[in-house]
């Protein structure tokens, strides 16, 4: 892994999941109707923090889930390696509820693409809305997250890298050298 | 890792680890068919052919349910609508299918070896659906995923297959898939339905019922074909009951703590009694369930595969 | 015409003729033997066959030429093509073909399409009508016609009765019954039962359908004291069983597929229906059962059950596929390569288990390496090495699993009824 820089450390990362967690509550009036989906990975992490955070600001429970989207990709005839598929795991009814879609990276959007489609066979949320910590740009659908923890203009031969304590040794944010070309973020 | 082949012919041979893997992903799919819409679009674009010369309703709509949910396209072929009886050959009938791009079938067939066969003529990935007496690999895999469903582990269970382990393609399978996973087997039936050399595969075999039934964690018990010529294997139905029927007395009386599997359809009162069908030991419904996402996570390993 | 075959190994057991020599060839006639001039031959006419042997001309006694009946599959000339290609000169028909060879007029029908070929045929008569083992066949009459032996080949004779009477009827004539011997009880399977059947998930033939039919035959042969041969041996036991038959005195012959004693079942493993027959292929245990018993003497004779079938016939599923595989061409490579280099047999041996043997089981007179006798004669190179090509070979059919095989030794030429096959072209001389 080649490191160019640093985009967010340990404390940065802690402040904005905090952040993050304000603004999901703020733009929602409150967590009632909320329900939080991680996507797998690292999107799963992250939510499980986000929905940590509101608990503790608003004493309320929200539900979160774990979306699994390999099912729904769009991308199984070009790839060269078997994609992995694990559980989608959402116990509860997510019918005319706001549903925040969590993850670590927002790159083409093609994974929210298949994140949306894979939500719809579930039910019928009365909206989605999507969390990213971080925003790289290079959009291949017209797509936008409606919470944003940092923004970082990347070139196409970069790579985001998220690290986090749940699977990794640390919490850091990276921006590499992409080691090849079909990268997945 | 992807499986390590393009086809599912069998288990003979097939490595653990491919096994792990399609049990893993059935778990995936397991999911799939509680939810309120029962499809995701993975196979999209896929086009698959049921080849079923030989009828079985069952295994065919298992087949059809799983790549209808995983968004295929499939046609069925079945001998009734097939050109086979005009006097098209078998070899011009695959190539005619084969001539319509396919990427996958899914084959059924009275003689054994015909999965292989295609497998020569074709460029599709070939998915075994019964061949003769010979295998019957999803079938068998379903029975561990049901059987770990229920028990957790498969390393080290005392798993017993009973009946006419001679004509069944399920038996076979079993032993090759169960043993690679660890577990021990056994066989059960009269020796007139044990097929030569078959404890050469490390199976021990029962001639007593009750026995099979104490000393084992788990029976899978098979179909007896009364279609068959009557009283040339066995005397006669009531006979086979009588000494190799599973009834809730036995299994009362040697062991309350058996799981009981079968691949349906049931013969009530021959291999089983009504009330060990509907009992609490059995759990051939889930295997129902479970067949379809097992068929699913081999036709998404499959269809996917690099 | 004259021609002259060079420096020869001539080897014939019957009249003890085991020399270095030359042969002069006289319209057909065996005119000289010896050192011989070779200037007042035509050089087209002149032979160099230095270091190959010379032996009387080789003899199928187990050949279906499908005519009448299926002459898509073969017919009796491309058959008698084939054996003189395979380095025989003489050959006896089996009976099912359709109609049966029940009747004087399908013998000379057979005859008759095979009177001026180089390969002298020998139609086997049916044992019953239609070959159903219900009434016997003409038994007379086809003795009459041409036949030398009676046989259901196919099936087993179907009862006790049938098979006595038989063999005491054409006892009469001293022609010998030659046996299927298959339980038609045990035959519902598609290859040998063993534990290679199991695995394949195929129903099985087991060994003791053909041990039954064997034991019972010699029963018969001993009460009737009339001659049984033994078809397509391929099991341990019955090997057994005719050995001591033999030690007895009775009157049993019998003879052995190269299939037979160089497959065995694990060749089953691809599902390839070029190994797919009647007897199927058997365990390696019967394979050395089978080569013991050409080695002792038990087995008299090695023979082919050249059985042609269409490709579209063997190209599908096993079990629905017919039994047999084509053998003519690549009998003698086999037997060569896998007995005589082998060493377990001797040249001098395999003269007599595919010359001298079956003539003398079909009551055929042997050819002789003499003057004055007509040239039957077969030119073996028991060195050349080739490999088999079934697009190259004369039979209609191409259903073999020797295709592509490596063999060391084959027949280079033959001579018969004043003509020739050598280069892949018949000639008269």
């Amino acid at each position: 892994m080649n490191i160019k820089a640093t985009i967010i450390d340990k404390v940065g990362l802690l402040r904005t999941i905090t952040r993050l967690a304000h603004e999901i509550i703020e733009r929602n009036k409150g967590s009632q109707n909320i329900v939080l989906i991680g996507m797998r990975t690292r999107g799963e992490f992250i939510g499980r923090r986000i929905y940590e955070k509101i608990k503790e600001i608003d004493g309320s429970q929200p539900d979160f889930g774990v979306l699994d989207v390999t099912l729904y990709r769009d991308d199984f005839r070009t790839r060269l390696k078997q994609p992995e598929v694990s559980v989608t795991d959402i116990s509860f009814d997510i019918n005319e509820k706001d549903v925040v879609l969590i993850d670590d990276v927002l790159y083409t959007g093609r994974t929210v693409r298949a994140a949306l489609d894979a939500i719809m066979d579930l039910g019928r949320p009365s909206s989605v809305q999507f969390c990213v910590l971080v925003d790289r740009g290079h959009r291949e659908m017209p797509i936008t997250a409606d919470f944003v923890g940092k923004n970082i203009p990347t070139s196409i031969n970069e790579e985001v890298k998220v690290r986090l304590t749940e699977i990794d040794e640390e919490d850091a944010i990276y921006l590499i050298d992409s080691p090849n070309k079909n990268s997945e973020n | 890792m992807p499986l390590s082949s393009k086809h599912l012919l069998g288990l003979q041979g097939v490595p653990a680890e491919d096994i792990q893997l399609i049990l893993d992903t059935a778990t995936t799919f397991r999911e799939v068919l509680d939810r309120p819409i029962k499809k995701v679009p993975t196979l999209q674009g896929k086009t698959i052919v049921n080849l079923f010369f030989e009828n079985s309703t069952r295994t065919r709509i298992s087949f059809e349910l799983a790549q209808k949910r995983l968004s295929a396209d499939t046609v069925n072929f079945t001998t009734s609508s097939s050109s086979t009886k005009k006097g098209e050959t078998f070899k011009d009938t695959v190539r005619n299918i084969e001539a319509m791009k396919i990427d996958m079938i899914i084959v059924r067939h009275e003689s054994a070896g015909v999965p292989q066969y295609l497998t020569q003529i074709s460029e599709a990935n070939i998915i075994n659906a019964g061949d003769g007496r010979h295998e019957h690999p999803t079938q068998a895999l379903l029975d561990m995923y049901s059987i770990k469903e229920k028990t957790g582990d498969l390393k080290g269970l005392k798993v017993c297959i009973v009946g006419d382990i001679a004509h069944s393609r399920v038996a076979l399978s079993n032993i090759y898939g169960l043993i690679s996973m660890g577990a021990k087997v056994s066989l059960c039936g009269p020796s007139t339905m044990m097929p030569m050399g078959i404890e050469n595969l490390g199976v021990k075999i029962y001639h007593n019922i009750e026995k099979a039934i104490h000393e084992n964690d788990v029976l899978n018990v098979l179909r007896i074909q009364l279609e068959r010529k009557a009283g040339t294997t066995i005397p006669s139905v009531r006979e086979y009951h009588n000494y190799f029927g599973i009834t809730s007395e036995r299994i009362e009386r040697f062991n309350r703590d058996i799981l009981i599997l079968h691949p349906g359809p049931i013969n009530r009162g021959v291999e089983l009694s009504s009330e060990v069908a509907d009992g609490p030991y059995q759990i051939i419904l889930d295997q129902v369930t479970n067949g379809v996402a097992i068929r699913m996570a081999v036709l998404y390993l499959l269809g996917t595969r690099p | 015409m004259d021609i002259l075959l060079k420096s020869m190994n001539l080897l014939d057991p019957g009249s003890k003729v085991n020399e270095v020599a030359d042969l002069h060839i006289k319209n057909g006639v065996i005119h000289k033997i010896g050192d011989i001039d070779s200037s007042e031959f035509d050089e087209e006419n002149i032979f160099e066959f230095s270091g190959k042997y010379c032996v009387p001309g080789l003899f199928d006694m187990h050949v279906h030429l499908r005519e009448p009946g299926r002459e898509d599959k073969e017919t009796v000339v491309t058959g008698c093509n084939s054996s003189a290609a395979g380095g025989f000169t003489g050959i006896a028909c089996m009976p099912n073909t359709t109609p049966a060879i029940d009747s004087a007029e399908v013998v000379n029908l057979i005859l008759q399409k095979a009177k001026d070929h180089l390969v002298d045929v020998y139609p086997v008569g049916a044992v019953s009508l239609e070959r159903k083992g219900e009434a016997l066949a003409p038994i007379a009459e086809l003795v009459e016609a041409g036949a030398v032996a009676f046989s259901d080949d196919g099936v087993a004779v179907k009862t006790s009765a049938i098979l006595r009477n038989a063999m005491e009827y054409a006892g009469m004539y001293n022609a010998p019954i030659i046996e299927h011997c298959e339980d038609p009880s045990l035959d519902d399977g598609a290859m040998n039962e063993s534990f290679v059947s199991t695995q394949l998930g195929l129903p099985g033939i087991p060994t003791v359908a053909e041990d039954i039919i064997v034991a019972r035959d010699i029963l018969m042969a001993e009460y009737t004291g009339q001659r049984i041969h033994i078809a397509h041996i391929s099991s341990k036991n019955s090997i057994n069983l005719v050995r001591e038959a033999k030690a007895k005195g009775i009157k049993v012959t019998a003879e052995i597929t190269p299939h037979h004693f160089t497959l065995t079942d694990d060749s089953v493993k691809t599902y390839d229906t070029n190994y797919k027959m009647n007897p199927p292929l058997r365990s390696n245990e019967d394979v050395k059962a089978g080569i013991e018993g050409l080695k002792d003497g038990t087995i008299d004779c090695i023979a082919s059950d050249h059985a042609p079938h269409k490709v579209e016939e063997k190209e599908r599923e096993f079990i629905y596929a017919p039994n047999g595989i084509t053998g003519l061409e690549t009998q003698l490579g086999i037997t060569l390569n896998e007995l005589v280099h082998k060493g377990i047999l001797s040249i001098e041996d395999v003269v007599y288990k595919l010359s001298v043997n079956p003539r003398k089981i079909l009551n055929i007179p042997v050819p002789g390496i003499k003057v004055g006798e007509n040239a039957n004669l077969t030119i073996i190179d028991d060195k050349e090495i080739w490999t088999v090509d079934l697009s190259k070979t004369k039979s209609k059919s191409k259903n073999s699993p020797f295709d592509k095989r490596l063999l060391t030794g084959k027949a280079i030429a033959v001579i018969n009824n004043k003509q020739m096959f050598c280069d892949n072209e018949f000639k008269q001389i």
